[in-house]
Formats: C-alpha cells, sequence, structure tokens
C-alpha cells in the first residue's frame, strides 16, 4: 500500500518535473510545478513531517507560484514563443551531463545509505510540538532573522519593480492597461 | 512494509538534475526561475529524509528556513523581472548581455 502510494507520488513529480522543464508556455509550466510540489508535500508527510508538507502547500502552491503566474500574465511572456534553448548540440551536451551527474549522485547514495533502515514513525516524533520547541529555543536567532529577511526581501521587491517604471517614462503613465 | 529511505535520496537526485538541466538550457528568464525552484524542492526532499534518517528534527528545521528564503528569493527575482521587462521588454536571457562584456 505504501509502495502504490510512493510510486503514485514520486512518478506523479517526475513526470510533472519534466514537463516544466520541457514546455514552451510558461503558465503549463508553472502549474506542473505545482504538480511536483504537492507530490513532494506528499512525500515529507511519509517521511513523518506534515507540519512541512502543510507549510510548502501554502507557501509554495499559494503565494510562490500565485506570484508566478501573476508575473508571467503581467508580463505577457507567451507571446515570446520561448524555444526550450540554444543550439541541439549544447541541448544534448547539457542532457548527457544531467544524466551522468544525475548517475553519479544516485551512485554515491546508493552506495551510503542503500543498508539504511529506519524506525518507524512514532507518534511525538511526528507531533508538531517537537518542532516548535526547537524553532523557538535552537533556532530562534535564525528565525527572527528569517522575518529581518523577508522585511527587506519585500522592501526591495517593491522599490525594484517601481523603479523601472519612473526610469523608462518620464511622462505620467496612462492608467489601466499600458501596453 | 517500509519504503527503503534510500529510494527518497535518489527521486531527490533526479529532481535536481532535471532542474539543473533546465536552468542550464531554457531561455525565458520565468522558466530559468521555475527550475530553480525544483532545485530548491530536491533539496529540500533530501534534507527531510536524512532528518528521518538521523531521527533528528534539524533537517526540518532547515526546510522551514529554506522555504522562507525560497519565497523572499521570488519575490526579489520577479521583481527585477519586471524591471527588466520594462526596460527591455524582454526577459530572453541570451538577448539580455549587457553585462556580458
Amino acid at each position: 500500500m505504501l509502495l502504490i502510494v510512493f510510486s503514485l507520488l514520486a512518478g506523479a513529480a517526475v513526470g510533472s518535473a519534466i514537463v516544466v522543464v520541457l514546455h514552451r508556455n510558461p503558465v503549463v509550466s508553472t502549474m506542473s510545478l505545482v504538480v511536483t510540489l504537492v507530490a513532494t508535500a506528499g512525500l515529507f508527510v511519509m517521511l513523518g513531517s506534515p507540519f512541512l508538507a502543510a507549510l510548502q502547500i501554502l507557501l509554495y502552491t499559494g503565494a510562490i507560484l500565485v506570484l508566478f503566474l501573476f508575473v508571467i500574465m503581467l508580463l505577457n511572456v507567451r507571446r515570446e514563443r520561448t524555444a526550450v534553448t540554444h543550439a541541439s548540440g549544447m541541448l544534448v551536451g547539457a542532457g548527457v551531463c544531467a544524466v551522468v551527474f544525475a548517475g553519479a549522485v544516485v551512485r554515491l547514495f546508493w552506495a551510503a545509505y542503500s543498508e539504511t533502515t529506519v524506525a518507524p514513525l512514532q507518534a511525538d516524533s511526528v507531533s508538531l510540538i517537537v518542532v516548535a520547541r526547537e524553532l523557538f529555543s535552537t533556532y530562534l536567532l535564525p528565525f527572527e532573522m528569517i522575518g529581518l529577511l523577508l522585511l527587506v526581501a519585500v522592501v526591495a521587491a517593491s522599490w525594484v519593480a517601481q523603479k523601472g517604471e519612473a526610469v523608462e517614462s518620464p511622462k505620467p503613465p496612462a492608467h489601466g492597461d499600458p501596453r | 512494509m517500509t519504503i527503503p529511505i534510500v529510494w527518497y535520496l535518489v527521486l531527490a537526485a533526479v529532481l535536481f538534475c532535471i532542474g539543473t538541466f533546465g536552468a542550464l538550457t531554457r531561455r525565458s528568464g520565468i522558466a530559468i526561475f521555475l527550475s530553480i525552484e525544483l532545485m530548491l524542492n530536491a533539496a529540500n526532499l533530501t534534507l527531510v529524509a536524512y532528518s528521518r534518517i538521523h531521527g533528528d528534527s534539524a533537517g526540518q528545521m532547515f526546510v522551514f528556513f529554506a522555504l522562507a528564503v525560497a519565497a523572499a528569493e521570488a519575490a526579489v527575482g520577479l521583481g527585477l523581472f519586471i524591471s527588466i521587462f520594462r526596460l527591455r521588454h524582454t526577459i530572453d536571457v541570451n538577448r539580455l548581455n549587457q553585462l556580458r562584456w
């Protein structure tokens, strides 16, 4: 039963990841990245961290990818007919490199962890209390720094996105649809 | 039965390499960004698997912080793309070559 669930999730993740990388339309790429991320969230649940799975769905698919979709539709990237790549020789070379790298990494993981077995999940190792206690004691300083980082990122993002408009068009831009 | 833990690591390696391939070959800046998100996600899967192997919640904490950093990175990067698109009317990375030489 677990094996079937794992196979379904892994197949969905890999298949939609390939679609993300190879599809021309950025909207389709983004939506299949949603499938990959949700499948990975399912794998997080199987690995015993349901908190991270919930965060993954809320943060990634709920916030980040919606931001991507907004930007794609704002910039109208679909118009550009973005083909996959440069010369086909480079494509083949990059593909070969990726496969070789994947093989090497898989070989390393297999050598290191193929005999590793883990104990079945306990109720207290899954519970949120452990995570919360760690987060607010051992990792309190990184937690606060992450808050500062997000504040800086928000300010920087809005400043950068606004500055380009001011530089490009000295005359007041027409409201509504500029292009 | 439980799934052997190494399968999660292998799956993460495969996802990471798919993401690397995309980041190396795509033209559109948005698509490169999506590939980088894919690589981040694969690394998160590896960290959670390590957390499970060692029975330690440090890996889960790292994934928590990585998610927050990914959110910040996406916000800044997409802001940059909007700014570049307003100036140059393209986000094709082959045509954004001012800084190359």
